[in-house]
C-alpha cells in the first residue's frame, strides 16, 4: 500500500526562485527552482521517499508533482516549503478570509511518492488547470 | 567601445539598490554586463538580451497557437474590451513607474474598472493594520545610521531582498553605527532556520502560525507581566530576555515579510507587531516597516493613496466615488467570486502568483495582459502586448519600501518599435475616449 504522510504547508520565495523568474517564466532556471519540495529527512524517511523523487502532493484545492528534497534551510519535522511559483499555486487555497490574501502559508497538504509521474511545465502546470490544453 | 552607466537603480525588489554599473554596447542597445547587483537583479538586466523576445502584440487563436497583431490592433482590441466590460479587474502596476500608474487610473476612472496592486497578495494585510492602527516608520537611512537592534520577523531578506542586509540593516557602517555588524544585535524570527537566521545573533524558532501569540508575549514581557512556560514553542525566559535587550536599545527597527503577512491572523499578526513598536517607544525609540516585494508596488499604493486615499484594491466601477472593501474589492476575492468581466494585468504574473481557483476564474474572461516578456498569465491572455522594461529601458519614478520616491535610469534603447507603458496605456487612453465619445463601444 502507498504510504502517505499529512505536513504543514508553507510557500515562500527563494533566491533560486526570483533569479529564474528573471531569466523568464518558460527557462529552466525557473522550472528547476520552483518544482521542489524542501521536506525534513524525517518527513522523508516516515514517507519512505528517497532524496529527488517525485512526490504528489494534494491539498483540499487540487494536486500537484514537485521533486522532494532534503531541506537546506532547516525545517521542524512535519512543516513542508515549496516554493512561490504556478506549481505551488496549484495546491494554495485560494480562501482569503476577507482579507485578499489567500493561504499561501500553512496549510495541510498530504504526500505520496509518485517516482514516475511527470512534473508539468509552467505554463503547462497553469493552461492544465485552466482547460487550454487540448487533448 | 562599450561604456559604463552608473548609478543605475534596480529594478527588482522594493530595496531599489541605485549603486549599479550596468556596461552597454556602443550602439546602445545591448547590456554586456552588469556589477553590484544581487544575483536576482544582475539575471533581471541580463535577461534583456536574450534573443527570442517576443517584440510585437500578440492573439490568441482559437486553436491556442498566437498570431502576431499590430500595437494599434491591439490598442483597439484592449480600449473596446475596457469599455464593454462593466467591471474590469486591472491589476499588477508594481513592476511599472508612477507616471505609467497614473495613466492606468485615468483609463480606470472612465471605464469603470478596480485597480489593485500586488499588494493584494503580498503586503495587504500590512495595509489592512496599518489603516486600522498607523505605523512608527523610519527610513532606511535612519536604518544604516541608527539601528542597534534589528529584528527580522516572517521575512527572510537573504533570499527576497538580497542586499537589504549589506546595504542597510546588519553590515553598513553608519554614522551612529561605526562598528558596523559588531555594534548591531541581529534577531530573527521565522519558522524556519534561514539564511537570514543564519547571519542573525538569535534566532527564535516560532511554531508556524504562532506569529501573534509571540508578539503578544512580547508585549506582556515588556510590560512586566508574567508568562506562560513556552509561547508558541519558545520558552518564556527566551522572549523575557530578548525583550530586556530590545528596552536597552537606543534604535530598533522591526522588518517583517510574508511570514506573518500570509499566515493565520494576517493584519492581526501586524496589528499587533505595530502595536509592540507602540510599546517599545515607551522604553526607546522603535520602528517597523514591511519588507516590499515588487520594485514599485509601494508607489502604486503612494500614487492610488494620493489620488483615491487606498492603497489597493480601489474600486472605481461607482464611476463618482472610490470604494476599497478588502475581501471585496480585492483581487482574488473577485475572481473567486466570478464578479469581472474582463482582465487587464499589466507589468505583473498573476498567473504564477495567484492561487489556481482565482486564475482557472481569470481564465474565462477576455484578458490583456502588458508585459515585457512571456509569462504564466501571457499565455492564457486573449492578448499579450509586450512592452519595454521599466528601470531598464525606460526611466520612471519607483517608490523604495520605506516610501522614499527614486528616479529609476533607462540603461539601453528598448527593441525598435516597442512602446513604453507610459506610451501604450496613453494611447488606450486615447482611444477609450473616442469610443466613450461615440457613445461606447
Amino acid at each position: 500500500m502507498e504510504k502517505k504522510i499529512t505536513l504543514n504547508m508553507i510557500t515562500c520565495r527563494t533566491i533560486q526562485q526570483g533569479v529564474g523568474m528573471e531569466a523568464g517564466k518558460t527557462s529552466q532556471k525557473y522550472f528547476d527552482a520552483c518544482t521542489i519540495m524542501h521536506m525534513h529527512p524525517e518527513d522523508m524517511k516516515k514517507l519512505g521517499v528517497w532524496k529527488n523523487t517525485n512526490v504528489k502532493v494534494t491539498s483540499s484545492v487540487g494536486s500537484v508533482i514537485v521533486k522532494a528534497v532534503e531541506t537546506r534551510e532547516d525545517l521542524v519535522p512535519g512543516l513542508a516549503h515549496i516554493p512561490m511559483g504556478p506549481w505551488a499555486n496549484r495546491i494554495v487555497p485560494a480562501y482569503t478570509y476577507s482579507t485578499g490574501e489567500p493561504c499561501f502559508k500553512g496549510f495541510p497538504v498530504d504526500v505520496e511518492v509518485a517516482a514516475s509521474a511527470r512534473i508539468m511545465g509552467a505554463v503547462e502546470v497553469l493552461q492544465d488547470a485552466c482547460g487550454l490544453i487540448r487533448k | 567601445m562599450p561604456k559604463d552607466v552608473t548609478d543605475v537603480i534596480c529594478p527588482f525588489c522594493g530595496t531599489l539598490c541605485d549603486d549599479l554599473i550596468v556596461t552597454v554596447s556602443d550602439d546602445n542597445k545591448t547590456i554586456l554586463g552588469v556589477k553590484n547587483a544581487c544575483a536576482i537583479g544582475a539575471e533581471k538586466f541580463n535577461h534583456q538580451r536574450l534573443p527570442g523576445r517576443v517584440q510585437r502584440p500578440r492573439m490568441r487563436q482559437a486553436d491556442g497557437s498566437y498570431k502576431e497583431i499590430t500595437y494599434d490592433e491591439a490598442i483597439d482590441w484592449t480600449a473596446n474590451l475596457l469599455v464593454k466590460s462593466r467591471k474590469t479587474l486591472m491589476y499588477g502596476w508594481a513592476s511599472t513607474s508612477c507616471q505609467a500608474m497614473s495613466i492606468g487610473h485615468e483609463i480606470a476612472e472612465k471605464v469603470g474598472g478596480i485597480v489593485d496592486n500586488c499588494a493584494t497578495v503580498c503586503h495587504g494585510s500590512s495595509l489592512i493594520a496599518i489603516e486600522d492602527v498607523g505605523v512608527p516608520s523610519c527610513t532606511l537611512g535612519e536604518v544604516k545610521n541608527r539601528a542597534d537592534r534589528v529584528i527580522f520577523w516572517g521575512c527572510n531578506p537573504a533570499h527576497a531582498h538580497p542586499r537589504h542586509m549589506s546595504r542597510y540593516s546588519i553590515f553598513p557602517r553608519g554614522f551612529f553605527t561605526v562598528k558596523g555588524h559588531k555594534g548591531r544585535k541581529i534577531y530573527c524570527v521565522d519558522c524556519r532556520y534561514t539564511d537570514t537566521a543564519k547571519c542573525a545573533d538569535e534566532f527564535i524558532q516560532v511554531q508556524q502560525g504562532y506569529d501573534y501569540e509571540l508578539l503578544n508575549a512580547f508585549r506582556t514581557a515588556v510590560r512586566g507581566e508574567a508568562l506562560p512556560d513556552f509561547v508558541g514553542g519558545v520558552p518564556k525566559e527566551k522572549i523575557q530576555a530578548m525583550a530586556d535587550d530590545l528596552k536597552s536599545a537606543r534604535f530598533g527597527i522591526i522588518f517583517f515579510g510574508m511570514g506573518l503577512t500570509h499566515t493565520m491572523g494576517r493584519n492581526h499578526n501586524i496589528d499587533i507587531a505595530i502595536n509592540l513598536t507602540r510599546d517599545m517607544n515607551d522604553h526607546t525609540k522603535f520602528a517597523i516597516m514591511a519588507m516590499r516585494g515588487h520594485w514599485n508596488v509601494t508607489g502604486s499604493g503612494q500614487v492610488l493613496g494620493w489620488q483615491y486615499g487606498f492603497p489597493y484594491a480601489v474600486d472605481l466601477s461607482r464611476r463618482d466615488q472610490a470604494r476599497h472593501q478588502t475581501g471585496e474589492t480585492t483581487s482574488v476575492d473577485l475572481l473567486n467570486r466570478n464578479e469581472v468581466e474582463a482582465c487587464f494585468y499589466i507589468a505583473t504574473d498573476p498567473g504564477a502568483h495567484f492561487p489556481v481557483d482565482a486564475m482557472i476564474s481569470s481564465s474565462r474572461k477576455p484578458t490583456v495582459t502588458v508585459d515585457p516578456h512571456i509569462n504564466c498569465t501571457t499565455e492564457i491572455s486573449d492578448i499579450h502586448i509586450p512592452v519595454a522594461m521599466v528601470g531598464v529601458e525606460v526611466g520612471g519614478c519607483a517608490y523604495r519600501m520605506d516610501n522614499v520616491p527614486i528616479e529609476t535610469r533607462k540603461v539601453v534603447d528598448p527593441p525598435e518599435g516597442m512602446l513604453t507603458d507610459e506610451e501604450l496605456l496613453t494611447k488606450i487612453n486615447t482611444r477609450v475616449d473616442e469610443l466613450l465619445a461615440k457613445g461606447g463601444a
